[in-house]
């Protein structure tokens, strides 16, 4: 690490971690969906990264509208998009779970085959309607630029605002499982299903339900996606495999463990990509995940219970 | 009583021998017949993906295992064949015009000037043929070893193998002056000075890879019909039980997960040899889970369906991603969905359903014929398959049959 | 008793999942040839005593003697070789095998995995299959498929599965759930000719079943042993009927 100074250094890490919050944000935003999903039902969803995906095109397509017939809105489309993005991804997902995920609940292996190839679907639905490559959503003038706080440091306003939408969407997911009436059903569903079903909750439309708002959370990913990054048909679907482990790493079933595994992956990433190159801190990463998954198999956030 | 069950396992063999059989003239007889050398050459790259399709009917169809990582092993098998063939064709004076002749051309693109310590043994065309099976097949037992002695299993274990997949992709991509990067290994000439070039050479590879693949097929049969087999099965719906009757689980799927391995490699190997390259395009995460759908294809318990599953969707494929490539995606998609929802055993089920009887009971009365007085399997009831339907539908778990809740086994 | 050799030593065996003592310090002798009944209200630890003997729950502290070996540092199938076989509360056979074929798979051989390639179905593993069904009432459904068997058969079935690997302990947790009135008759006849050679552990509720079979009576609570002795020793203990009327 020679030749750099070390103010310069502190930079280095300021910079780094930030990068390693934005990485963070997207794993968050990927996994609060799929952890509920998961923990309540087993169901492995391939096709999650498509749900996010779709949130993601929608917000480029209400910017799209924005810019080409209503410029005056340019700068406040995006709470509206974000709306939308839930409300196309939790009808789909809905959509999902009856024609298809209800009748695998007890077949989880078959389960990620069939929603892989929902997966290939979207993916080539989206190739369809909006072409192979990639496309941005015009940002609203107020998200672009950075904040200076010293010389050295530059930090984006639109990853910023990103990391905000993140924090507000993920005390919302809490609020909603924690605090409400509908989140206490979910939860006893995850807890025991059986007596669940025993002191007359519905524990398939709380299935049904869950299933549709974790695919929801996914398109609001999505929408937040856009802020930092392009998209095309095949977005969702790069994070997939790291978001599972970030599921895994951190114990079904448990948000707070969501948080903390995808917060330690995604700095590990980021910090090691400055050290060494990206594809063997990437390698190391997930080989890291993959030996504390075999050494602690219940996640790293489950408490022991008796079988 | 028990002559009875003899007789029909007997039956059972002996019609799974005559579907060997059918499969075998069509390989052998009726493909390089029908089709000139460069379709035979395709359906021989078919057939190699095939020896993965088979090892899965017996990691996931028979022991509950899925992996998605399949496309590491055909990858490790066809690399290590790759990295012989690589290197007879990287001779001093075929590469003079390297700034360091002797290397494959990659590395000396990638300013390196010597040859890699892990490629020096792949000198030897002895350690090779080795190296084929014996890496992936130990690669697969680390990985075993390191699962299935945790007691990861199911989906857990399906991300893994994934996980792998993704890693091993990036590492060949990121280290390509040590491997061939995204490119593979290409430009490969002669095996021990036998050009595999030509049609004569690609014809006998051809006959080669469906030898193997006949050989592997009877070793799998051997070891689905021993009592390894019915364990496997066993394991599958009622772990808990196994291994309080006494057996050693992991031990059990380790080792069908290194025969899945080492089949696949096999595969591998012979792909490079019939195609002439190796890349990571088919050791990454989107081929393993392709390969996959293979299997799921001919019926996940069949070890025949798994050829015949893997030769219709390539088929397909080749003429719908010639034809209507947006199609195809569309169509693949379609294609796990429907397999998954309305034909989980796959085109074997559905022979069982439709065919099997009849020709069940045409091979009764041919049997009947020949040796009158020997008590046949009576024909509306074929043996075998029945056992399948009736394990299917209840749920295909990779561990679990508890439900949802707990889908990872722990132990408190 | 003529013979008081201990066969199961169980001492000081605790285990706490998150705090909470499932097992709380339990001392528990067994001797050889005994059949001894443990019984106690729900969740009083019975279940997860014999999880612990066998293996599938590890011990937080303490130690369960076997014939010199503590079965605490053993795992599940190294256990089971060491002759401690195993019924689960809810009947753990394989529904989709016959009960030949259920019976042929406990048989103990060919328990590697090159064992179990090269396993041939011989006559010894025939008749002693045999004579096994024979013992459990199964001999005329050797061909049935398990799934088929009544309730209460598919509980003698588990048994056998146990009885062909001849363990010198057979752990049953509550045997007779869901049995007829004489197939319980008939269950605890099998029971005292099971412990003739070799003893026997059974989890029940059924009050009139234990009577029938118990030689002694362990009272667990709370993962605590509360009483131990003779069923009508055990039935006038008033820690005993406090637990059992008090709430």
């Amino acid at each position: 690490m020679g030749g750099y100074t070390f103010s310069e250094l502190g930079s280095i890490f300021v910079m780094q971690g930030f990068s390693g919050l934005s990485l963070f944000c997207v794993y968050l935003l990927m996994a609060l969906g799929l952890a509920i999903i998961f923990g309540q039902m087993g169901v492995i969803n391939m096709a999650h990264g498509e749900f996010l995906t779709m949130g993601a095109y929608t917000t480029y397509f209400m910017s799209k509208l924005a810019v080409d017939h209503f410029p005056a809105l340019v700068g406040i489309y995006f709470p509206f998009a974000i709306i939308l993005g839930f409300l196309i991804a939790f009808g789909m997902g809905y959509l999902l779970e009856v024609l298809l995920i209800r009748h695998l609940y007890k077949r989880p292996l078959d389960t990620l085959l069939a929603t892989w190839g929902v997966s290939l679907v979207l993916q080539q639905v989206f190739r369809s309607a909006f072409g192979a490559r990639e496309v941005s959503a015009t940002l609203p003038a107020w998200l672009l630029g950075s904040v200076k706080p010293t010389e050295t440091i530059d930090i984006p306003l639109n990853g910023l605002f990103m990391m905000g939408l993140t924090l507000v969407l993920s005390l919302l997911v809490f609020i909603f499982l924690f605090r409400s009436r509908w989140g206490l059903k979910v939860r006893a569903t995850t807890q025991n299903r059986v007596m669940s079903g025993g002191v007359g909750i519905n524990t398939k439309k709380v299935d049904r339900m869950t299933f549709a708002v974790g695919c929801g959370i996914a398109g609001v990913a999505g929408a937040v996606f856009t802020t930092i990054a392009s998209t095309g048909p095949t977005t969702g679907s790069l994070y997939i495999v790291d978001t599972f482990l970030v599921v895994v790493f951190g114990g079904a079933a448990s948000l707070v463990g969501t948080v903390a595994s995808a917060f330690s992956i995604a700095q590990a990433q980021s910090v090691l990509e400055f050290f060494l190159t990206s594809s063997i801190a990437k390698v190391l990463t997930l080989l890291t995940v993959i030996t504390v998954i075999m050494a602690r198999p219940e996640g790293l956030f489950t408490i022991r219970v008796r079988k | 009583m028990k002559k009875a069950a003899v007789d029909e396992n007997r039956s059972k063999d002996g019609s799974w021998l005559l579907g060997l059989a059918v499969l075998s003239a069509l390989i052998f007889i009726v493909m390089p017949l029908c089709f000139d050398i460069f379709r035979l050459n395709l359906v021989g790259k078919y057939l190699t993906y095939a020896f993965v399709a088979v090892g899965l009917v017996l990691c996931w169809g028979q022991g509950g295992i899925l992996s998605l990582g399949q496309g590491v092993f055909f990858g490790l098998g066809g690399y290590c064949m790759a990295m012989f063939l690589k290197l007879e064709a990287s001779d001093p004076k075929s590469t003079a015009i390297q700034s360091t002749p002797g290397i494959p051309d990659f590395m000396d693109w990638n300013q390196l000037t010597k040859l890699p310590w892990f490629w020096q043994p792949f000198h030897s065309l002895t350690f090779t043929l080795i190296a084929v099976v014996l890496v992936p097949s130990l690669f697969a037992f680390i990985i075993g070893v390191a699962m299935f002695k945790r007691r990861v299993g199911g989906v857990y274990f399906a991300i893994i193998t994934q996980a792998v997949a993704a890693i091993l992709t990036i590492l060949i991509v990121g280290r390509q002056g040590l491997t061939g990067g995204i490119n593979g290994i290409t430009d490969l000439k002669t095996l021990h000075g036998w050009d595999i070039r030509t049609n004569g050479a690609k014809y006998v590879l051809y006959f080669i890879n469906a030898g193997l693949l006949v050989a592997s097929l009877l070793v799998s049969k051997y070891i689905t019909s021993s009592k390894l087999g019915r364990l496997l099965l066993a394991m599958r719906d009622k772990e808990e039980r196994v291994r309080f009757s006494g057996y050693d689980v992991s031990n059990f799927k380790v080792f069908i997960f290194c025969m899945a391995a080492g089949i696949s490699a096999l595969g591998g190997a012979m792909f490079t040899l019939q195609v002439g390259f190796m890349s990571p395009s088919f050791v990454g995460i989107v081929p393993s889970v392709e390969m996959v759908i293979f299997t799921a294809v001919g019926g996940r318990m069949s070890l025949l369906g798994a050829v015949y599953g893997t030769l219709l969707v390539n088929f397909g494929k080749t003429y719908f991603s010639e034809s209507y490539p947006a199609l195809w995606l569309l169509l693949m998609g379609g294609l796990f969905i429907s397999v998954v929802m309305f034909f989980p055993n796959g085109l074997a089920g559905l022979y069982d359903q439709h065919l099997k009887k009849r020709v069940a009971a045409a091979g009764a009365r041919f049997r009947a014929g020949r040796a009158a007085g020997l008590k046949t399997a009576p024909a509306g009831e074929p043996p075998g398959m029945e056992k399948t339907a009736a394990t299917l539908p209840g749920g295909i778990p990779g561990k679990r049959t508890k439900g949802p809740k707990q889908p990872l086994e722990t132990r408190p | 008793m003529t013979n008081t050799e201990v066969l199961l030593a169980i001492e000081d065996l605790t285990v706490s999942f998150d705090g909470f003592k499932a097992v709380d310090a339990l001392n528990l002798y067994v001797n050889k040839y005994e059949l001894r009944a443990v019984i106690g209200p729900n969740g009083a630890g019975k279940t997860t005593v014999l999880d612990l003997i066998c293996g599938r729950t590890k011990a937080t502290a303490g130690r369960i003697q076997f014939k010199e070996k503590d079965l605490t540092k053993l795992s599940e199938h190294q256990i089971v070789h060491l002759g401690v076989g195993r019924k689960f509360q809810t009947p753990s056979i394989y529904g989709n095998l016959t009960v030949f074929e259920n019976l042929e798979i406990s048989f103990p051989r060919g328990r590697t995995v090159l064992g179990s390639l090269v396993f041939r179905r011989t006559q010894d593993i025939r008749d002693r299959v045999r004579e096994v069904a024979k013992e459990i009432f199964l001999d005329a459904h050797l061909d049935m498929e398990a799934e088929l068997l009544s309730h209460g058969q598919k509980q003698w079935l588990e048994i056998g599965m146990l009885l062909i690997q001849e363990p010198e302990l057979m752990m049953l947790d509550e045997p007779v759930a869901g049995m007829s009135v004489k197939e319980r008759e008939q269950t605890a006849e099998l029971l005292g000719r099971i412990c003739r050679n070799r003893s026997v552990i059974v989890i029940e509720h059924d009050m009139e079943f234990v009577k029938s079979i118990a030689h002694k009576v362990t009272v667990m609570h709370q993962g605590k042993i509360l009483a131990e002795g003779t069923m009508e020793s055990v039935q006038e203990n008033e820690k005993v009927i406090e637990v059992y009327l008090g709430h």
